[in-house]
């Protein structure tokens, strides 16, 4: 039998390395798209996880929920890429700092 | 007798309205016609008043007429209070507004102005009146500052002179003081009493004399004191007593006639008014009283010496005022308010003749006022010169003549009194008598006698002026000359004041008078064996000697006596002090406020201050925002982090 806390810990690191990704990427606009997937990831996965220790199914409908957002998204994000790199022809991180002050 | 006092109040608002705001339908001849006939008619209401009150023995009126606000226990009405006191002052004030209005007819004939001079003089009346028949503080103070706006408006009636400009806003600024400190006294009032009301006041006399005003920690006066002295800075302003006398002389540069109304017979005299109505008051402070005393005594006498200088006529009347109103003060200083109120009535009639009958000697001098440039005037103006001599007898008290009745009685009562000041208040009084002789005769004898000192052009123009001018002249001489004989013993000595004068027993130095009082024709023949009456006889012979008899003495003196006469026109530097240590001070002290309060502080510091405040940390703020998403989104999880945490520690 697994542990919630074993579950909660793979979640974390899930997350940590998801955060990472955000502030480590200097390149590339598509991975850090990729590192929010991951973040609403692990989150699922404490859904998941305390719906199933916990015995309460609200937290698997939840993660459908999430799981829809999370694809509309990414649908969203990146069709916003593709007019960002039509309009700047490039979609490198350290490019995009029009919100510089 | 309600609708007679409102009538006798209003008529004078209705005419002045009239005269005022519709100047231009009406005419000359309407605008004077109607102030005219309302002040008559007030007039003749309130010699009826006083009528019923002298012969039918009719009781004390005393009652709202109009309730304008109650808050919390706080009612402020207008009301009426008519009684011996004010029944009096109505007539005085509508009489001397009366014979003012007639006389203006002559006076303003050729000004521009006229419709408007009408309406204001009018408008003064129904000011005086509502002050002296009012029945509460507040009314009071209105009556006060209305005749105060009017005198305003007078003085500067000549709005294009630049002198005029100067002196009524001077005039102005000078009430202002006294204003201040008499509103204060009608807080304390209220404060100890919680009435505005002056028989209910009165009746709670005892809760003033109890209580106690906080100056500072250290320092606190019997309220009674407090209240009295800041009532009685208002009469000072108002009055024009020393050091607050300087707005009155420059107050001539209004024209003649109100010079003879408001600044001579019945505004000035409202703060003499105002301290004997509240004699109840002033009678529980031993020291207001003496205050009240030694300012009058320094009033009469320093006022009239620079009469003795002047050359300007109407200035030398002017001093004249002032030094009676000192007079007049004294007499309430030593609680002889009835002999105050006495010689504030004999003062208003002969008064107002001489401002009037030296306005006469104006208009024949085609408005030179220098009597350097006078001179032998009487054979030209035998009305004036005639009515002149009235006025000036009864000035200096001269046997027999209104003046006389008053001013003996008061010298007479100020020597009976032991009140701390009364020995330096009768020496003032006494020397004053000598003064007051001196310059009035010598404004006499250089007017009306010897060598015509002016030029050729205005000898041959020389002639009396017309009836409107005169009548005047003679109907004030014949109260001025005369009435004293009737109204000394029941003003005086009788009970004509009883109810309306309070006298605490102790402080009855009227009564002594009175027991050496055998008849007017006594008091007269027992005048001529006492010191006053000789007094002013040596005034009117120096005067004959140094100005008539051998005006190179008066020259001679004058070179001997340099310094004193530096002095003297230099009005004791009153007002060198004010223009430099007041004024400049003020402006100094205004100018750094502006400069380092206003414009460094507020202009700089605040309102630009926080606007370059709020640039400058924008300038530094803005190196955070790098622009690039992984810094927000570090700055997002630190913030999410640290929230985490202190949700953890917190519990």
């Amino acid at each position: 039998m697994i542990s919630l806390s074993a579950v909660l810990t793979l979640s974390g690191i899930l997350f940590a390395i998801a955060v990472a990704g955000v502030f480590l990427n200097r390149k590339n606009i598509i991975v850090l798209l990729m590192c929010i997937e991951l973040m609403l990831l692990a989150v699922n996965f404490n859904f998941v996880a305390f719906s199933r220790f916990l015995g309460d199914i609200n937290g698997q409908i939840f993660v459908f929920f999430i799981l829809t957002v999370a694809a509309a998204e990414a649908a969203i994000g990146l069709a916003i890429l593709v007019v960002l790199f039509r309009e700047r022809r490039s979609i490198n991180v350290e490019d995009l700092d029009t919100l510089q002050g | 007798m309600q609708p007679i006092y409102l009538t006798i109040a209003l008529a004078p608002l209705l005419a002045a309205m009239v005269a005022g705001l519709a100047g231009r339908v009406v005419g000359r001849a309407g605008a004077h016609s109607i102030t005219i006939l309302g002040v008559a008619v007030s007039c003749g209401l309130s010699l009826y008043v006083l009528w019923k009150f002298l012969f039918d023995g009719m009781a004390v009126f005393n009652g709202p007429v109009y309730t304008w606000l109650v808050s919390d226990g706080l009612r402020l009405e207008v009301g009426f209070l008519i009684d011996n006191l004010s029944a009096m002052m109505m007539v005085v004030v509508t009489f001397v507004s009366l014979m003012v209005h007639i006389y203006t007819i002559g006076y303003m004939h050729d000004d521009a102005g006229y419709q408007r001079f009408f309406s204001y003089i009018s408008l003064f009346t129904f000011s005086m009146l509502m002050l002296v028949m009012s029945n509460n503080f507040m009314q009071l103070f209105f009556g006060w500052e209305a005749v105060g706006v009017v005198s305003y408006l007078l003085i500067g009636f000549w709005y294009t002179r630049p002198t005029a400009i100067v002196a009524n806003l001077k005039a102005f600024l000078v009430n202002r003081v006294g204003d201040f400190g008499f509103v204060l006294g009608i807080a304390a009032v209220l404060k100890f009493t919680g009435s505005m009301d002056y028989a209910t006041v009165f009746a709670r006399s005892d809760q003033i004399v109890g209580g106690y005003v906080q100056i500072t920690d250290a320092i606190t006066w019997p309220a009674i004191t407090f209240t009295c002295i800041c009532l009685f800075i208002g009469a000072m302003g108002k009055s024009a007593q020393m050091p607050l006398h300087v707005w009155l002389p420059d107050s001539m540069e209004g024209p003649t006639p109100i010079s003879a109304l408001i600044h001579a017979a019945t505004m000035v005299t409202a703060g003499i008014f105002m301290v004997a109505r509240m004699s109840p008051l002033f009678e529980l402070s031993e020291t207001a009283l003496s205050v009240v005393l030694i300012i009058g005594a320094t009033t009469a006498l320093f006022m009239g010496l620079l009469g003795v200088v002047n050359n300007d006529i109407k200035r030398v009347v002017a001093y004249s005022t002032l030094s009676q109103l000192g007079y007049m003060t004294v007499a309430l200083g030593v609680s002889a308010y009835s002999a105050g109120i006495f010689h504030l009535m004999t003062h208003a009639f002969f008064k107002a003749l001489l401002f009037l009958a030296a306005g006469s000697v104006i208009m024949a001098m085609h408005h030179e006022q220098d009597m350097r440039r006078m001179g032998g005037l009487g054979k030209y103006l035998p009305i004036t010169y005639g009515t002149f001599l009235v006025g000036s007898l009864a000035l200096i008290g001269f046997p027999g003549t209104s003046g006389f009745f008053s001013k003996d009685a008061l010298i007479d009562a100020v020597h009976f009194s032991h009140r701390a000041g009364s020995g330096y208040a009768y020496f003032c009084v006494l020397s004053g008598v000598f003064i007051t002789a001196l310059y009035t005769f010598r404004m006499f004898f250089m007017t009306f006698h010897g060598k015509e000192r002016m030029d050729h052009h205005t000898q041959q123009h020389l002639h009396e002026s017309p009836w409107v001018v005169t009548l005047p002249l003679v109907l004030l001489a014949i109260p001025s000359a005369i009435v004293g004989w009737f109204t000394v013993k029941p003003m005086l000595f009788g009970d004509f004041f009883n109810g309306a004068i309070k006298v605490l027993p102790g402080h009855t130095v009227l009564v002594q008078v009175g027991e050496e009082f055998h008849g007017p024709s006594a008091f007269v023949f027992n005048a001529l064996q006492s010191v006053p009456v000789w007094l002013a006889f040596m005034g009117v012979g120096t005067a004959w000697m140094f100005f008539l008899r051998n005006p190179e003495w008066a020259k001679s003196a004058e070179r001997s006596f340099k310094w004193l006469q530096t002095i003297l026109l230099e009005k004791y530097g009153f007002d060198w002090f004010n223009e430099h240590v007041i004024v400049a001070g003020s402006r100094l002290l205004g100018g750094g406020l502006w400069r380092i309060g206003d414009q460094t502080l507020i202009d700089d510091g605040l309102v630009n201050g926080s606007a370059r405040a709020v640039g400058w940390l924008g300038s530094v703020m803005r190196y955070a925002q790098s622009g690039y998403l992984y810094h927000y989104a570090f700055a997002m999880i630190l913030g999410l982090a640290s929230l985490l945490l202190w949700l953890i520690w917190r519990t």
